[in-house]
C-alpha cells in the first residue's frame, strides 16, 4: 500500500469515526462502507472535511448481489456504491452503502449533496427499482415509458419479458409476451484456482 | 387582452439537431426556455447487462458502439479494468500504441463534434472539412483492425496486432484514370506510421483553417459567447468533466494528474478555459487539437526506434501465436480454453477511468471470480453533462439550446448505453 493511500485511509477514518462500517483497500483503491442510517452525514463530511474535499461525484450506481457467487452471498441484497474525487487533493474513494429491506430497497437521497446524483439515483430506481427518500423527481429514466420490471435485477430475465409489434388491424403498437429464447452458448463458471488451468 | 401562459414544446426524439434520439419537453416563455426536460433511454440497449452474460473478450466490441465516434477510447477504459484486476502488465510498445490510438481518437471525436457543433449553429462548410479529415483517420482505424469504426483492437494485456507496414492503397478502378491514383496514393507509400506523420504533418494547417472560419467569425461568436456559462464550482457539482470542466476554469486532466500507460512521459499542455461559457468550450477543444497532434507525433518517433512485444505473452488471457497453436499442443489448449471458457478474474472489484475526448469515462467493474464479469457499469461523461443541461439552457433562448447541445457534445451511444 503506497503512502497517499495509507495517509487517505487514516484520514477516512479519523473523520468517520464510528459512522465507518468497514474499510478496505484493494488494488490501489479505497472502499468505504457505511449504515444506510448515517449515510447523508458521511456524504458531508467526505464532501466538506479540510483533509478530504470530495467536491464531485463521479459516479452512483446500483449493484444487486442475490447471485453473487452463485448465491452464496449473505447480507442485504441491493447496494448503491458511489464513486467520488477530490479535484483539489487528487484521490478518490469508493462508498458503499447497503439497502436495509431486500423487499423494498430505500435509501436516503444524495441530491442536496452534489447535484448530478439526481439523473444517477432515476438510474438506479430505474434499473434496480432502489427508491430514494425525498428525490425530487424520481420518474424511470432509461427504460420505455410504461416499462414494468426492474430489468437489471439478477432475477429479470436477459431477453425481457415483452417484445413490440405494429398491430395492422388495431392500427398501433402493442404489446406481447417474448417469443424468443434465451440463449447462452458459455455457460457461467467459477473456478476455485481463478485462473483456468 | 388574452393572458399569456407559458408553453410546452417537445423537441426530438427525430431533430437534426438533436444529435441523435434526444427527446427534449420544453417549458417556453416566448422563445425563454423556462425548463428542459431531456428525455433520453431512447437508445437503451442494456450493455451492461449483456456484459454480464458475456465473457471478459465478448464484450470488447460492445465498447466500441458506447460512444461510436471514440471508438477506441471506450475499449481502454475496459480493457484498464480487465487489467487492473488481473495485475496484468502491458508492454510497453502496446502501451504507446494505445495513447497514440486514444489521441487520434480525440481528434476523430473533436473533428465530429466541430462539424457538428457548426452545422447546427450555421456554419455548414465545418462539416465537410471536418469529414475530409476523418476519412484519413478511419483509414489507419481500417489499417490496423480491419473495421473503420468499431475495431475491437484494444484487447487485455495489449493491442490485438503490431501496426502493419504497409498503407493499404487504393487500387485501379474505371472511375479512376492513373493521374488520379498516384495523387491518391502519394502519402500510402510506406508504412501505416508513415502515413499517420504525414497526417501530423498536414494537420496543423487544417486547424489553422478551421480556426480562419469560426474562431474570429462574428456569427459564431454572437452564437456561443456567453451561452450556456457554468461557474468552476457549479461544473463540480454538476459531475462535469473533461473539456466541459476545462471550459470552465478547473485544470483537471487524467492523463496529467492520474497518469496511465505513458502519459506521464510524454510532452503536452493542458488548455482551460476562462469564462465557462461555449466559445470557451470551443477554444479549449480547439487546442486539444494541436495538443493531440503534438502527443502523436512523439508516439510516432518512439514506436519507429522501438520494435518489440504488443500484447502480453501470459497465454491465459492473450492468444498464443498461430504457429504455436498449430505445433505445440500446450499453446493449443490455451487457445480452446481462451475462446470457448474465458479467461477468469480474481473476485473483487475495481474502477479504471480514462480521459475520454468528452470527459471521464470509467469502467467499474465487480467480479465474483467467474469468466464473466458481475456487474459492469459505464460511467458515461454525457451522462452527466446531458443531466446539466437544464440548469445550462435556463433563460436562454430556444436557438440556445441549440449551441448548448452542440458544446456538451452529445452521443446517445454512450449517455443511454
Amino acid at each position: 500500500m503506497s503512502a497517499k493511500l495509507e495517509a487517505l485511509s487514516a484520514q477516512l477514518k479519523l473523520a468517520l469515526g464510528t459512522n465507518l462500517t468497514k474499510l478496505t483497500v484493494d488494488l490501489g483503491e479505497i472502499t468505504v462502507e457505511c449504515k444506510a442510517k448515517d449515510f447523508i452525514a458521511v456524504c458531508v463530511r467526505l464532501r466538506d472535511h479540510g483533509e478530504l474535499q470530495f467536491e464531485q461525484l463521479t459516479d452512483l450506481c446500483g449493484v444487486d448481489y442475490s447471485d453473487y457467487e452463485d448465491g452464496l452471498w449473505e447480507g442485504p441484497r441491493y447496494a448503491v456504491v458511489l464513486h467520488l474525487l477530490s479535484v483539489s487533493l487528487n484521490q478518490r474513494v469508493r462508498v458503499r452503502v447497503f439497502a436495509p429491506d431486500d423487499d423494498f430497497p430505500v435509501l436516503p437521497t444524495l441530491v442536496d449533496v452534489w447535484p448530478v446524483t439526481n439523473w444517477f439515483e432515476r438510474e438506479a430506481f430505474d434499473l434496480f427499482g432502489i427508491m430514494f427518500e425525498n428525490h425530487p423527481d424520481l420518474r424511470r429514466i432509461l427504460t420505455d415509458y410504461g416499462f414494468v420490471g426492474h430489468p437489471f435485477r439478477k432475477d429479470f430475465p436477459m431477453v425481457g419479458e415483452v417484445e413490440m409489434r405494429y398491430d395492422p388491424e388495431q392500427q398501433r403498437v402493442v404489446y406481447r409476451p417474448v417469443s424468443i429464447e434465451l440463449r447462452n452458448n458459455v455457460p457461467r463458471l467459477i473456478r476455485d484456482e481463478g485462473q483456468h488451468s | 387582452m388574452a393572458e399569456i401562459h407559458n408553453y410546452t414544446m417537445n423537441f426530438g426524439p427525430q431533430h437534426p439537431a438533436a444529435h441523435g434520439v434526444l427527446r427534449l419537453v420544453l417549458e417556453l416563455d416566448g422563445e425563454v426556455i423556462q425548463r428542459a426536460d431531456p428525455h433520453i433511454g431512447l437508445l437503451h440497449r442494456g450493455t451492461e447487462k449483456l456484459a454480464e452474460n458475456r465473457t471478459y473478450l465478448q464484450s470488447v466490441p460492445y465498447m466500441d458502439r458506447l460512444d461510436y465516434v471514440s471508438m477506441m477510447a471506450n475499449e481502454h477504459a475496459y480493457v484498464m479494468a480487465i487489467e487492473k484486476m488481473l495485475g496484468l502488465e502491458v508492454p510497453i510498445r502496446a502501451q504507446y500504441i494505445r495513447v497514440m490510438f486514444d489521441e487520434i481518437t480525440r481528434i476523430l471525436n473533436h473533428l465530429l463534434w466541430i462539424g457538428a457543433h457548426g452545422l447546427d449553429l450555421g456554419a455548414m462548410t465545418m462539416f465537410i472539412y471536418a469529414f475530409r479529415e476523418r476519412e484519413d483517420l478511419f483509414d489507419v482505424y481500417e489499417a490496423v483492425s480491419g473495421a473503420r469504426m468499431h475495431a475491437a483492437y484494444y484487447r487485455p494485456g495489449g493491442v490485438y496486432r503490431d501496426l502493419p507496414e504497409k498503407m493499404p492503397q487504393y487500387e485501379t478502378s474505371k472511375f479512376r484514370n492513373k493521374a488520379q491514383l498516384n495523387k491518391l496514393n502519394e502519402n500510402r507509400q510506406g508504412s501505416v506510421l508513415d502515413f499517420i506523420e504525414d497526417f501530423t504533418n498536414r494537420f496543423p494547417t487544417y486547424v489553422d483553417e478551421y480556426e480562419t472560419l469560426l474562431t474570429d467569425n462574428r456569427i459564431w461568436k454572437q452564437r456561443t459567447v456567453g451561452i450556456g456559462v457554468v461557474s468552476p464550482e457549479r461544473a463540480l457539482a454538476l459531475g462535469l468533466t473533461g473539456p466541459m470542466l476545462r471550459g470552465s476554469g478547473v485544470e483537471w486532466d487524467l492523463r496529467r494528474k492520474q497518469p496511465y500507460e505513458v502519459y506521464d512521459q510524454l510532452d503536452f499542455d493542458i488548455p482551460i478555459g476562462v469564462n465557462g461559457d461555449c466559445y470557451d468550450r470551443y477554444l479549449v477543444r480547439m487546442e486539444e487539437f494541436r495538443q493531440s497532434n503534438r502527443i502523436i507525433k512523439q508516439c510516432v518517433d518512439w514506436l519507429r526506434k522501438n520494435p518489440g512485444p504488443v500484447i502480453t505473452d501470459d497465454n491465459k488471457v492473450a492468444p498464443p501465436d498461430r504457429e504455436g497453436m498449430k505445433t505445440n499442443m500446450e499453446d493449443m489448449i490455451h487457445h480452446f480454453k481462451l475462446f470457448t471458457e474465458g479467461f477468469h478474474v480474481p473476485a473483487g472489484e475495481a474502477y479504471a477511468a480514462i480521459e475520454h475526448p468528452k470527459g471521464e469515462f470509467g469502467i467499474y467493474m465487480v467480479s465474483d471470480g467467474a469468466n464473466k464479469p458481475y456487474r459492469l457499469k459505464i460511467r458515461a461523461p454525457g451522462f452527466a453533462h446531458i443531466a446539466a443541461m437544464d440548469e445550462m439552457t435556463r433563460g436562454h433562448m430556444l436557438a440556445d439550446l441549440v449551441a448548448v447541445i452542440g458544446t456538451q457534445d452529445i452521443v446517445f451511444g454512450e449517455i443511454d448505453r
